[in-house]
C-alpha cells in the first residue's frame, strides 16, 4: 500500500511537471456513443481502468463488454459512483461503528465484529444507479451521463437489517429509518446525503442487509468500505456507502435527498412528456425490468455462419422469466434459454444461437419478462431526472 | 483553425497527459483482510479544466470547490437558461457561493463553451 501511494505521487508529481509524452499516447479515450460521450479509461485505486465521468467526486462506469465475462461483476470493474466530493479515503474498520438510533429502545453502536455476531446472510443483487443509462434519454437531460455500465452484480455477505433493528427495538410510531455514510460535502451549508426506506419494509424484508462483504472479499473503498447498505431489488441510490448511521424516524423523512431529489414522476413506468408540468412525483424505489446483449455492441459486423448471442436481464427482484431475442428489429421473437439461477436479484444470464448470411443486416433487440409480469417495451420512457430507462435496447449488426 | 480550437486541442493534450501519468500508476491490490485500515490517494481533477476564455476565472473560482471540470463538459449542449437553472441550483440547493451578479457572467461563459445558443 505504501509503494502504491509512493508511486501515485511520483505520478502525479511527473504529470504537473508536464512529462509524459510517452505516457499520453498510451491513455484511452472511449469514444462516446451519444454528444460529450468520450470518456478516459482510468485506473483509481482498487479499480481496474473505468470509464471517468469525472474524476471529483468519483464517477467511474465500467465498460459493457464486462458483463460477458461472468454473472458476478468483480469489485475492481465495479461502478463508482459519489453525490459529494468529501470522501474519506482513509478508513479504519476496526474502529468504524455503526450507529443505530433515534426511536430505538436500546440505541447500538456496533464495530464489525459486532456485525459478524449476527446470522450471515449472502444474495446476489444488482447495484444499478438511478441514472443508469441517462445519456440515452432523448431530449437528454442535465446529470451524471452514463452509458449502460452504471450497475453491477455481486454476491453481498452481512447481517439483516431487520435483525440488527428487531435487536435495538423499533419504537411505536415509527415511519421510516434513515442511512446516512462517513461521507460529507465540501460546503456545510450542502445537504448530507442522507436516504429513507418506510420502516414497514426494512422490518419485513430479509434481503436488506448491512455488507462487509462483496464477492468474498472487503468491499473497495470507492464501493463503500467496510460496509454498506443493500437494499436488494432496489435502486442504489438507497444502497449507502460506508454506512455509519442507522436512525428510526418518526415522521416521513423531508430530507432534500428524499424530499427534493431521486423523485419520479408518480405516472406509469414514471414516465412523462417533456412539456408535462405539476404532476406529483414519489421517491424512486423498485427497479424496472431490462436486458441487454453483453457479447455484441450495437454497429458490430459477424461474419456469415452461426453466432451465439449472449446477455443478462434482471428486474426488481421478483425474478426473471423469459427472455426474448429479435432479429428483425421486434417484429419475430424468439425465446432465448435461462442459465443459472442465482436468485431473484442477480443478473439472470441468457444466450440464444443465429444463422446469419453474408451481407444480411440485422436489427437484434432483446426483451425480457420478469416473474411479476412485468415486460420491456419498445418505447423509451422520459423524465426530466433521467431516472429508470428500461426499453428494449436494439443492436444494429451487419454480416460481412 | 481557430485560437479557442488550437487552445482547446492544447488543453485536451494536457489532460491526457495527466491522465495518461495516473493509469500508468501501478494498481496494487489492498489487502484483503477484513478489518484492517483502507487508505487510498485520489487523483484529483486527472487534468480536466475549464476552457480559457472571458469568465473562466468565474468558473475556476465558483465551481471547482465541489466537482472537477469534467461534471461540467459531459453535460449534453445546455442552452443559457438551462444552464442558468443549473448555476441557481448549485447556489440554492447545494450552497455553492455564487452572488447574484456572478449568475449571468457564469451562464455566459458556460453557454458559449459547453453549450447551445
Amino acid at each position: 500500500m505504501h509503494s502504491s501511494r509512493r508511486d501515485f505521487l511520483t505520478a502525479t508529481a511527473a504529470a504537473a511537471a508536464g512529462f509524459t509524452p510517452l505516457a499520453a499516447a498510451a491513455a484511452k479515450i472511449v469514444k462516446g456513443v451519444f454528444v460529450n460521450g468520450d470518456r478516459p479509461l482510468v485506473a483509481f485505486p482498487q479499480k481496474r481502468p473505468l470509464l471517468v465521468l469525472t474524476p471529483r467526486p468519483p464517477q467511474l462506469e465500467t465498460p459493457f463488454e464486462i458483463f460477458d465475462d461472468g454473472v458476478l461483476t468483480p469489485n475492481d470493474a465495479f461502478f463508482v459512483r459519489w453525490h459529494l466530493a468529501g470522501i474519506p479515503t482513509t478508513v479504519d474498520a476496526g474502529k468504524h461503528r455503526v450507529k443505530v438510533g433515534g426511536l430505538v429502545a436500546h440505541p447500538l453502536s456496533l464495530s464489525l465484529a459486532d456485525l459478524k455476531k449476527y446470522e450471515a446472510v449472502e444474495v446476489v443483487a444488482v447495484n444499478q444507479c438511478s441514472g443508469n443509462s441517462r445519456g440515452f434519454f432523448m431530449p437528454r437531460v442535465p446529470g451524471g451521463e452514463w452509458q449502460n455500465g452504471a450497475m453491477g452484480n455481486a454476491r453481498w455477505k452481512g447481517a439483516r437489517l431487520q435483525d440488527i433493528l428487531a435487536r435495538a427495538g423499533v419504537g411505536a410510531g415509527a415511519k421510516q429509518v434513515q442511512f446516512r455514510g462517513l461521507d460529507g460535502p465540501v460546503f456545510p451549508e450542502t445537504p448530507a446525503f442522507m436516504k429513507s426506506l418506510d420502516v414497514g419494509m426494512v422490518t419485513s424484508n430479509p434481503d436488506i442487509i448491512v455488507a462487509y462483504e462483496m464477492n468474498g472479499a472487503p468491499l473497495p473503498l470507492l464501493n463503500g468500505y467496510p460496509v454498506r447498505l443493500i437494499v436488494s431489488g432496489w435502486f442504489a441510490t438507497y444502497w449507502v456507502k460506508m454506512l455509519s448511521e442507522i436512525t428510526v424516524l418518526d415522521h416521513v423523512d423531508d430530507n432534500f435527498w428524499m424530499k427534493t431529489a431521486y423523485r419520479i414522476p408518480a405516472t406509469p413506468n414514471g414516465s412523462v412528456a417533456p412539456t408535462d408540468k405539476g404532476y406529483a412525483t414519489v421517491p424512486i424505489n423498485k427497479m424496472v425490468v431490462r436486458s441487454f446483449i453483453t457479447n455484441l455492441k450495437d454497429g458490430a459486423t459477424l461474419k456469415a455462419g452461426n453466432h451465439i448471442v449472449r446477455g443478462i436481464a434482471f428486474d426488481g427482484g421478483s425474478g426473471i422469466r423469459a427472455v426474448q431475442l429479435s432479429t428483425d428489429g421486434g417484429t419475430t421473437w424468439t425465446s432465448a434459454p435461462l442459465e443459472a439461477d442465482n436468485g431473484s436479484y442477480s443478473f439472470r444470464r441468457w444466450h440464444a444461437y443465429i444463422a446469419v448470411q453474408s451481407g444480411m443486416q440485422l436489427m437484434l433487440a432483446c426483451r425480457a419478462q420478469a416473474n411479476d409480469e412485468s415486460m420491456q417495451v419498445a418505447t423509451p420512457i422520459w423524465n426530466p431526472s433521467g431516472y429508470q430507462r428500461s426499453s428494449i435496447e436494439t443492436y444494429k449488426v451487419s454480416v460481412s | 483553425m481557430t485560437i479557442s480550437k488550437i487552445i482547446g486541442a492544447l488543453t485536451v493534450v494536457a489532460a491526457l497527459s495527466a491522465l495518461a501519468a495516473f493509469a500508468a500508476t501501478p494498481t496494487k491490490k489492498m489487502p484483503a483482510k477484513s478489518g484492517g485500515v483502507v487508505s487510498i490517494s485520489l487523483p484529483g481533477d486527472l487534468g480536466f479544466a475549464f476552457k480559457p476564455g472571458p469568465g473562466s476565472n468565474l468558473a475556476n473560482s465558483l465551481c471547482l470547490s465541489c466537482h472537477s471540470e469534467a461534471y461540467v463538459a459531459m453535460q449534453p449542449p445546455l442552452n443559457k437558461a438551462a444552464w442558468t437553472a443549473e448555476i441557481v441550483k448549485m447556489r440554492n440547493v447545494y450552497g455553492a457561493k455564487i452572488s447574484d451578479d456572478q449568475v449571468a457572467p457564469l451562464a455566459d461563459y458556460l453557454t458559449a463553451n459547453y453549450g447551445t445558443p
